[in-house]
């Protein structure tokens, strides 16, 4: 013979958050503290960009599309020593000035997307903050000082057809 | 304590008196706000709570008070300044009055009075004074609104508060504080001497309506309609900043531990462990201690369920005030008082 | 005339005007109360003037506009991969949904449909982005009756959801990750078991909230009977979404209208309830959150094999036109109405927004109720000032 009695509701309430205490106490909390021990993020969150110069054109195009226009590019064309001996020289672009501003950058990915030659990488990198909001534009030295921390990309699911890109050494 | 201090001088005895006095109110009060509103609050919450203040964030609280100590005194314009300062002392000196009554070992008690409960019952309404003086003395429209709701509210539930130790009283036979403890340890459970009779086993329903009514005394969740008034109409604390709010702020866990351990004395058996001799010298050694564990047991239920619980509309309050545990407590007495007769 | 019959009668009239200044300050007919734009219990600053007759609300007025951003007239200078970036902030707790229809309306324009992989992942996210809006709500309609634990298990188990939304689209809040015709990227490998095992925790959540919160009577004292909306009233206010659902009206636009995402390849249910009250509100955003979790793994399930985005030029212009698409978001029906005339912006776009119907009940809905009961009728609303005001 079953009798069901009908806990109410407050005392099952009770349960639930001694319940939670007593798995913080034994298992540990769902928190990390933070300086002493940090949580990687996953490798596509965006962190900051960097940048390979090596495949950078100044095209500007990065600089267009940017919703908060906080690239700023500044190159010069020069002229580069022929491919064989005897053609003509090569008009090629060379990259002066290449700086984000982090204190505008909404993190959109924008210009990562819309490079056509590869140059602009996103790592999860987030520990830049500074005391001076002007040093929180990364010229170009420092955008190349990011690429060692870009991951390399993922692999996909089953059932993809994306090509995994590549990232230069 | 007067075995001890028997030849001491009045003036030194006094000194002590007043220090291990002090000592009462506020190792409570911060042991309450470090164990369990810092702590266990977090734990119930999967965090950890403060850690970077001394070993395990034991010294927030220190850091807490440093941070009040250096804030800008401000006292609205219009405010009455003499009642506005005089309003967190008067919230404590109930306080400290209650502290009096609680004996921690047969020789330790500060006094010794034969209506030890009705006194400590009588000073603890001190403390609506000084919130309706708060809300009064802030010269704002709002916070005398919320001061008049907190005043209902602890007049309210003042009755549940007296009438659950009225059962406990009928069934020690005294109000003397210390003899109740006595009768505790000394009684029997249907001739089984083993563990004294301790009072909740009968008056388990005055435990609940004690317990119920000391949550509504400190206007803590699910009874914090005054001060979390503040969400829409300001409390009568809002004038307060610095360390006049922070008087307030430890007088109400000061108080949550002076009740608890009047709680622990009349209903669970104050300083007594079980299965030694109540006159034994020893109480007045590990009585304190003792005392002190069974107030963090009760403190334990009330901030458990502060910490669970939604908090009642102020309507839904009085409702449960005049129209349950006041009846409830009143049928309590009437059992207790014939089982007394017939037992 | 002695002086101290003087100095006498200024303190007797001193007295006087002393009392009166007593009476008139605690005098309670008539008073106006403000609440906001700074508060607790609004979601952001909206700002409510409430005038109240003792403890009776006899009118309310909201006032928005304080996070008012100009969206509109933004998206007019805007590319559409830019201004698909900027819309993310609108309901910035279910921030992916508010991408789809923009990009659906889009997508109409270009006639362009998304393939079949993208639609499926679209709606995965689109899913995930409610239950990290709605696991909210449940936590945070504790904290405005002054439970405060629950508000803490919602955010410990929102944090689930949001690190796998990172782990696809590199950002918690704000994805970013619709584009005209797709997606921008597909699946990172073991995503797919990793969210099994967090829509297992948010159903461990949902039992948890339904005990502790749902369940006390305390709660239900506070919640039910208040705040009852009619279904007539508000439908003709405008309101959507699981507002209108607790009021009994079977209305889902997943179900009924939608396009381009595939809930109606699953198998699942509407939750109405037929009571209209605050607790109906809170019930029926709990039945939604499990039901999304249903659905999501249903899609997990049946993700098709392809690309994740169709063929669309670098540059995207879309042609000139107009079309309107709503979804079922988070917070209610949203939609946008894109006026194209074939440049790389759009030339107008009219954002209807949920919350901002939905707040618009509020003089109806708060005459005569008493002031404790304002949070919690403004709490089971559920507005994002965003959303309000964009």
């Amino acid at each position: 013979m079953a009798i069901k009695i009908k806990i109410p509701g407050m005392i099952k309430g009770l349960g639930i958050t001694f319940g939670t205490m007593v798995r913080t106490l034994t298992k540990g909390s769902h928190t990390v503290q933070y300086p002493h021990v940090k949580e990687a993020p996953t490798p596509r969150a965006r962190g900051v960009i960097a940048l390979h110069e090596e495949n950078c054109t100044s095209c500007m195009l990065c600089a267009r599309e940017c919703p908060d226009w906080c690239i700023y590019i500044e190159g010069h064309k020069y002229k580069a020593p022929p491919r064989r001996p005897g053609g003509k020289p090569r008009k090629k672009n060379a990259l002066d000035r290449f700086d984000i501003d982090y204190s505008l950058c909404m993190y959109c990915g924008i210009c990562v997307d819309v490079c056509p030659f590869e140059a602009l990488f996103w790592t999860p990198e987030y520990e830049y903050s500074e005391l001076k909001i002007s040093n929180l534009l990364h010229d170009k030295n420092q955008l190349g000082k990011w690429m060692e921390t870009v991951p390399e990309f993922e692999d996909y699911e089953k059932g993809s057809e994306a090509k995994k890109a590549q990232v230069p050494e | 304590m007067t075995l001890i201090l028997a030849e001491m001088a009045y003036w030194q005895e006094t000194s002590i008196r007043l220090l291990v006095g002090l000592a009462a109110v506020l190792l409570p009060a911060g042991t309450l706000v470090y164990l369990f509103l810092f702590k266990m609050m977090s734990f119930m919450q999967s965090r950890l709570g403060p850690m970077e203040a001394g070993p395990y964030g034991s010294m927030q609280l220190l850091a807490e008070v440093g941070k009040f100590l250096q804030k800008e005194d401000i006292i609205p314009r219009s405010a009455d300044r003499l009642i506005f300062k005089l309003a967190p002392f008067v919230v404590l000196i109930s306080t400290f009055l209650l502290v009096l009554v609680i004996p921690a070992g047969p020789d330790l008690w500060f006094i010794d009075v034969d209506t030890g409960i009705f006194l400590a019952l009588a000073v603890s309404s001190i403390s609506v004074i000084g919130i309706l003086m708060a809300g009064w003395a802030s010269a704002s429209k709002y916070s005398l609104m919320g001061a008049l709701r907190a005043t209902g509210q602890l007049i309210a539930y003042e009755l549940p508060l007296v009438l659950a130790v009225v059962g406990v009283v009928i069934q020690a036979g005294t109000l003397n504080v210390q003899n109740i403890v006595m009768a505790q340890a000394t009684g029997e459970i249907f001739g089984y001497g083993g563990i004294g009779n301790p009072f909740i086993f009968t008056q388990f329903v005055g435990f609940a309506i004690f317990l119920i009514a000391v949550q509504a005394e400190l206007t803590q969740p699910p009874f914090d309609m005054p001060v979390a008034e503040s969400e829409l109409v300001t409390g009568y604390l809002t004038e307060y900043s610095g360390l006049r709010f922070l008087m307030f702020f430890i007088g109400e866990f000061a108080t949550a531990g002076i009740f608890s351990a009047l709680a622990a004395t009349l209903f669970l058996g104050g300083w007594y462990v079980p299965g030694l001799d109540p006159t034994d010298g020893l109480f007045n050694v590990i009585g304190p201690a003792v005392l002190f564990a069974k107030m963090l047991l009760v403190a334990f239920l009330i901030f458990w369920f502060r910490f669970t619980y939604p908090r009642f509309r102020e309507d839904q309050l009085q409702k449960l005030a005049w129209k349950v545990l006041i009846p409830l407590s009143l049928i309590n007495i009437v059992i207790t008082g014939v089982l007394k007769v017939v037992f | 005339m002695n002086k101290a019959t003087d100095t006498q009668q200024l303190a007797y009239i001193a007295g006087q005007a002393a009392d009166a200044r007593v009476n008139l300050e605690i005098e309670t007919e008539g008073m106006t109360l403000n609440i906001g734009p700074q508060h607790p219990a609004t979601h952001g600053t909206l700002r409510i003037i409430v005038k109240l007759d003792g403890e009776q609300v006899i009118a309310a007025e909201p006032m928005m506009g304080y996070m008012h951003r100009g969206y509109e007239k933004l998206t007019e200078v805007r590319t559409y991969p830019q201004v698909t970036a900027l819309i993310n902030r609108i309901d910035w707790l279910g921030s992916f949904a508010n991408e789809v229809p923009f990009i659906q309306a889009a997508e109409n324009l270009m006639e362009v449909e998304a393939p079949p992989r993208a639609q499926w992942i679209r709606t995965a996210l689109f899913e995930m982005s409610r239950i990290a809006n709605v696991v909210l709500f449940l936590g945070d309609m504790g904290v405005q009756l002054g439970a405060v634990t629950p508000v803490f298990f919602a955010f410990r188990d929102r944090e689930f959801i949001l690190n796998q939304i990172e782990a696809v689209t590199g950002g918690r809040f704000h994805p970013n990750f619709n584009r005209i015709g797709g997606l921008k990227d597909d699946l990172p490998k073991g995503w797919i078991e990793e969210t099994r095992g967090v829509l297992g925790r948010i159903q461990n959540f949902c039992d948890e909230i339904e005990t502790l919160v749902a369940g006390n009577e305390i709660f239900q004292a506070r919640t039910r009977g208040i705040g009852i909306i009619p279904a007539d009233v508000g439908l003709a206010y405008g309101l959507s979404g699981a507002n209108i659902r607790s009021s009994g009206v079977d209305w889902d636009i997943r179900r009924d209208g939608g396009i381009g995402l595939v809930h109606n390849e699953l198998d699942w249910k509407v939750w109405t309830h037929p009571d209209g009250d605050s607790y109906a509100r809170f019930w029926v955003r709990l039945q939604e959150v499990r039901e999304s979790c249903i659905m999501i793994e249903q899609i997990l399930d049946g993700i098709p094999a392809g690309p994740v985005m169709a063929k669309v030029p670098r540059i995207i212009k879309v042609p000139a036109g107009e079309s309107y698409v709503e979804t079922e978001n988070p917070l209610g029906v949203m939609g946008y109405y894109i006026v194209s005339q074939g440049d790389l912006t759009p030339f107008r776009v009219k954002i209807r927004s949920a919350s901002f119907n939905n707040v618009s009940i509020t003089p109806w809905l708060l005459k005569g109720v008493y002031v404790p009961d304002v949070v919690s009728i403004l709490a089971s609303l559920y507005f994002i000032l965003g959303d309000i005001d964009r």
